[in-house]
C-alpha cells in the first residue's frame, strides 16, 4: 500500500500520512523526527554573526553652550573617556570665534560587539554675542556628510559598506533656566529636526528641584509643540502600535534632566558614578535622582538601530530627494538659477 | 499579550539592569544585535531560488522537499509532442513560509523546457535575460526617487541540475582509479582521447554555466543520486569538479572559515566545500523503515533516506542553502553580481550617450531620446555628472593618444 502511494504520487504531498509533511507552519509529527521543520530561523543567527563581525557605526553630535557638560555627559553614557576634552590634551578652555565642528573616533566593544562611535563636539554654539546663524556650520556639516554618502553611493565601483559618517542623533542640551525655552534653543531646533534627530536633554538638571523640573518639562514640551518642532521618537515615524505605545511613553518624559559625571563615590557600600556635595550625593544612574539612566536607554539599549534607520530611511533619503531635484532643475535651465533660489532649498 | 510586554518593554529596560550596572564597564551597546534582530523578524525576509536542469531530473520533488511545500500541485505535464515547439518559459512561485515567528517570502524561479528540444542552442538566453531583468529593475527602484519599499526580487541562488547519467563507464574493473584520474588530469587537457575518461559535464551544462556563472550564484547539484553507488558519487563529483574547473566555470564559493571558529565549525565547513556538487535525492512521501517514518522513496531492494547523510547530500543543501548560507548568498548576490551589473550598466549607458552626442549636437531637453532605463527627473543628473566625467576622461585618453601618435610620426621621420 506505501509502495503504490510512493509511486503514484511522486509529486505530490502523501496523504497516506497527512500529520507529516503536511505541517509547514511549526506542527510537530510524532516521533525524534521533526518532518516539518525546515530551519529558517537561522538565517536571524547568520545575521548576528555577520553584524558581529562587521561591527556597528554611530555618531552622535553634541550641541549646547559651553559649560552645560556635553563632553562630562558623553563620557558618563560611554563610560570612558570619548569627548574631545579628554582626547585632546591640549584643548583650550577658551570660546572659539566661530561655531567649530570637532569629530572624534572612538573603537569601543563589549561582549564582542564592536562599534566605531564618533562624538561630534560643536565648540562656539550660542557662546557668541550675536549668535544669529550659529546654526549654519551645523546645518552644513550634517548636509555634507548626507552629500559624502550620496556621492558614494552613485559611484559607478561602490565600495561593499559605504561608510556612514551620517549624524544619527543630535542631543541638545538646554540649559536649566526652569523657565522656558530660549529663542535660540528654538531657533535651532525648529531648523534641524527637519534634517536630523534631535534630543533635547536639560543640562545640569541638579539645580532643579522635582516640582522645578516637572513645570519646566511641561512648559518645554508645550513651546516645542507650539513651534511644531519634532523631537525624536517623532510622532510621524512610529511603525506600528506597538512602537507607538513605547514612544508616547518617551514623548511624555522628554526632554531629559540629566546630570553627568564621570568620579565614583561610595554610597551605601557601592561604587557609584556620582557629584559629591555638602547636603548629598547625587547619583547619576539613580532614577530618583536624574533621568541619565532613561536617556542612555533609550539612546544606547533600545533605540539605537531605530535612530540610524530612521536618519537612513527618512532623514537621509529626504535630503536625496531634494538633492536629486534641485540638480535637475539646475541642469532643465540654460541659465543657472539665481543664488538665493538654490540657498533657499538647502535651509 | 505582546502589547503588554512591550508596555513595560521601556521601563523594565531600566529597571533590570541593577546587575549590569555594577558592571562598571557595561554600556549596554551589546543590545545592538537584537535591536536589529528585532527590526528584522518584524519585516521578514525573502529569497529567490532559481532551479535550473532538464525536465526529469526531480527538480519539483527537491524543490518541495526543501522547503516543505506543495508549489507544484497543479502542474500538468506535457507529453513529448505538445514539448517539440515549447520554448523556455521562466515560472514563478511565490510562498510565504513561517517558523517560530521568523516570516519567509520565498520565490522559485522554475525553467520549464530548459535543455527539452531538439535543437538548444542558446536556450539560457530567456533565463540570462530573465536575471538581468531583475537586476535592471532593483537598479530603476535603486536610483528612483521613492525608495521605500523597494522589493527585491533578483535571484540569489541557482541550482543547476546535473544528470546522473553521465558518460563513461564507471563500474568494473575498466573504472579508473581515483589516483589514476588525479595523475591523467593533465594529459586530459592536451588529449581527450581515452574513452574511460569522457566528460560528466554536457556541452549544455557547460555553456549554461558559463553564460550565467556572473549573474549568479551556481551550485551545482548531481540529481537523481539513488542512480549511483557510493564509490561511483565519489568519482562522479570529483570529475565533475575537475571539469568545472577546466572550463573556467565560477560556482558559489563558500566563505572560507574565520581562524578563531571553534574546530567543529571548520570540519564542517570543509566537509561542506568537498561535497560539491551536492548528491540530491527528494521525496515527499513518508514511508516506513525499521518501524520508524522516514521521508524517503520506497524500492523493492531497499528505502532510500533523503535525511540520512549516508544516503544523499540532501541535508547538507539543505543546511546550506537555508541554515547556514543563506544571508552569504543574497549577500554575494547584492555585492557582486548586482554591482557587476550596475557597473557595466551606467558605462554602457555613458558610452551610448557619448555616441549620440557625438552624431549630433544633442540638447537637455531632448534627453528622453535616450535609451536610459532610469526614473525620468531624478538619475538624469547623476548621469549628466557621470557623462562629464567620462567625456573629460575620453578627452585626456584622446589628447593623450594624439601626443603619442605624434611622436612616434616624428620619430618615423627622423629615420
Amino acid at each position: 500500500m506505501n509502495q503504490q502511494a510512493s509511486v503514484g504520487n511522486a509529486m505530490m504531498p502523501d496523504t497516506v500520512v497527512s500529520s507529516g509533511v503536511g505541517g509547514m507552519y511549526g506542527e510537530k509529527a510524532g516521533g525524534p523526527v521533526d518532518f516539518s521543520y525546515v530551519g529558517i530561523d537561522a538565517i536571524l543567527e547568520q545575521m548576528r554573526r555577520k553584524a558581529m563581525k562587521q561591527g556597528f557605526e554611530l555618531n552622535i553630535m553634541v550641541v549646547g553652550q559651553s559649560g552645560l557638560g556635553k563632553s562630562t555627559l558623553m563620557n558618563t553614557l560611554f563610560k570612558s573617556k570619548v569627548s574631545r576634552k579628554s582626547v585632546l590634551a591640549t584643548a583650550q578652555e577658551k570660546i572659539p570665534k566661530t561655531v567649530e565642528i570637532k569629530s572624534i573616533s572612538h573603537d569601543i566593544e563589549e561582549k564582542g560587539v564592536r562599534m566605531k562611535l564618533t562624538v561630534i563636539d560643536t565648540p562656539g554654539f550660542g557662546d557668541q554675542i550675536n549668535n544669529e546663524n550659529c546654526w549654519q556650520p551645523i546645518m552644513k556639516f550634517i548636509n555634507d556628510q548626507y552629500e559624502a554618502y550620496l556621492q558614494e553611493e552613485i559611484n559607478i565601483n561602490r565600495k561593499k559598506r559605504i561608510p556612514d559618517s551620517r549624524v544619527h542623533c543630535c542631543i541638545y542640551f538646554i540649559p536649566p533656566t526652569g523657565h522656558c525655552l530660549r529663542p535660540l534653543d528654538v531657533e535651532f531646533m525648529r531648523r534641524l529636526s527637519k534634517v536630523v534627530n534631535i534630543v533635547p536633554v536639560i543640562a545640569k538638571a541638579d539645580t532643579l528641584t522635582l516640582e522645578e523640573r516637572d513645570f519646566f518639562k511641561k512648559k518645554i514640551r508645550e513651546e516645542l509643540q507650539a513651534n511644531g518642532i519634532d523631537v525624536y521618537p517623532q510622532k510621524e515615524f512610529d511603525e506600528d502600535a506597538e512602537d507607538r505605545m513605547i514612544n508616547e511613553k518617551i514623548r511624555e518624559m522628554i526632554p531629559f534632566a540629566v546630570v553627568g559625571s564621570d568620579q565614583e563615590y561610595q554610597v551605601n557600600g557601592r561604587r557609584l558614578l556620582g557629584r559629591k556635595t555638602k547636603w548629598g550625593t547625587i547619583e547619576v544612574e539613580n532614577i530618583a535622582h536624574c533621568e541619565f539612566a532613561y536617556l542612555r536607554d533609550l539612546l544606547i539599549r533600545t533605540h539605537m538601530q531605530n535612530i540610524k534607520d530612521i536618519t537612513s530611511s527618512i532623514h537621509y533619503e529626504m535630503y536625496r530627494v531634494r538633492r536629486l531635484n534641485e540638480n535637475n532643475t539646475a541642469v532643465a535651465h540654460t541659465n543657472g538659477l539665481p543664488e538665493h533660489h538654490l540657498t533657499a532649498h538647502e535651509m | 499579550m505582546e502589547n503588554s510586554s512591550s508596555n513595560n518593554r521601556f521601563r523594565s529596560a531600566v529597571f533590570n539592569h541593577d546587575d549590569e550596572d555594577q558592571d562598571k564597564e557595561y554600556v549596554g551597546f551589546a543590545t545592538l544585535p537584537n535591536q536589529v534582530h528585532r527590526k528584522s523578524v518584524k519585516k521578514g525576509f525573502d529569497f529567490t531560488l532559481m532551479v535550473a536542469g532538464e525536465s526529469g531530473l526531480g527538480k519539483s520533488t527537491l524543490v518541495n522537499s526543501l522547503f516543505l511545500t506543495d508549489l507544484y500541485k497543479d502542474r500538468k505535464l506535457l507529453n513529448a509532442e505538445e514539448r517539440i515547439t515549447q520554448t523556455v518559459e521562466i515560472t514563478k512561485h511565490t510562498v510565504d513560509i513561517e517558523e517560530k515567528g521568523v516570516k519567509l517570502k520565498l520565490t522559485i524561479v522554475d525553467t520549464p523546457g530548459f535543455g527539452d528540444a531538439v535543437n538548444n542552442t542558446e536556450c539560457w538566453k530567456s533565463v540570462a535575460d530573465y536575471i538581468d531583468q531583475q537586476f535592471e529593475q532593483y537598479f530603476r527602484d535603486e536610483s528612483g526617487l521613492n525608495r521605500k519599499n523597494i522589493q527585491d526580487n533578483r535571484v540569489h541562488c541557482c541550482l543547476y541540475f546535473i544528470s546522473p547519467f553521465g558518460h563513461g563507464q564507471m563500474d568494473g574493473e575498466n573504472a579508473p582509479s581515483v589516483d589514476e584520474i588525479e595523475s591523467l588530469h593533465n594529459r586530459w587537457l592536451t588529449k581527450r582521447s581515452s574513452k574511460r575518461l569522457q566528460s560528466h559535464l554536457r556541452p549544455l551544462d557547460v555553456e549554461f554555466m558559463k553564460a550565467l556563472h556572473e549573474k549568479v550564484n551556481i551550485v551545482p547539484v548531481l540529481a537523481k543520486a539513488d542512480t549511483l553507488t557510493p564509490s561511483e558519487v565519489k568519482k562522479k563529483k570529483m570529475k565533475i569538479r575537475e571539469e568545472i574547473e577546466q572550463y573556467g566555470i565560477k560556482i558559489y564559493q563558500f566563505p572560507d572559515c574565520d581562524s578563531d571558529e571553534d574546530e567543529e565549525f571548520k570540519q564542517q565547513d570543509l566537509e561542506l566545500k568537498e561535497s560539491i556538487p551536492f548528491a540530491v535525492i527528494g521525496s515527499n512521501t513518508v514511508v516506513e523503515a525499521k518501524g520508524k517514518r522516514v521521508r524517503g522513496r520506497l524500492y523493492p531492494w531497499g528505502i532510500v533516506e533523503v535525511e540520512n547523510s549516508a544516503h544523499c547530500d540532501f541535508v547538507k543543501l539543505r543546511n546550506m542553502l537555508v541554515r547556514t548560507h543563506m544571508q552569504d548568498l543574497k549577500d554575494v548576490t547584492r555585492e557582486t553580481h548586482y554591482e557587476n551589473y550596475r557597473a557595466q550598466c551606467i558605462q554602457s549607458m555613458t558610452r551610448m550617450v557619448v555616441k549620440e552626442r557625438n552624431r549630433n549636437k544633442l540638447t537637455r531637453e531632448s534627453g528622453t531620446d535616450f535609451p536610459i532605463p532610469l526614473v525620468t527627473g531624478g538619475t538624469d543628473s547623476e548621469t549628466e555628472k557621470l557623462i562629464r566625467e567620462k567625456d573629460d576622461e575620453l578627452r585626456r585618453m584622446q589628447e593623450m593618444l594624439q601626443r603619442i601618435q605624434n611622436q612616434m610620426h616624428t620619430k618615423r621621420d627622423a629615420y
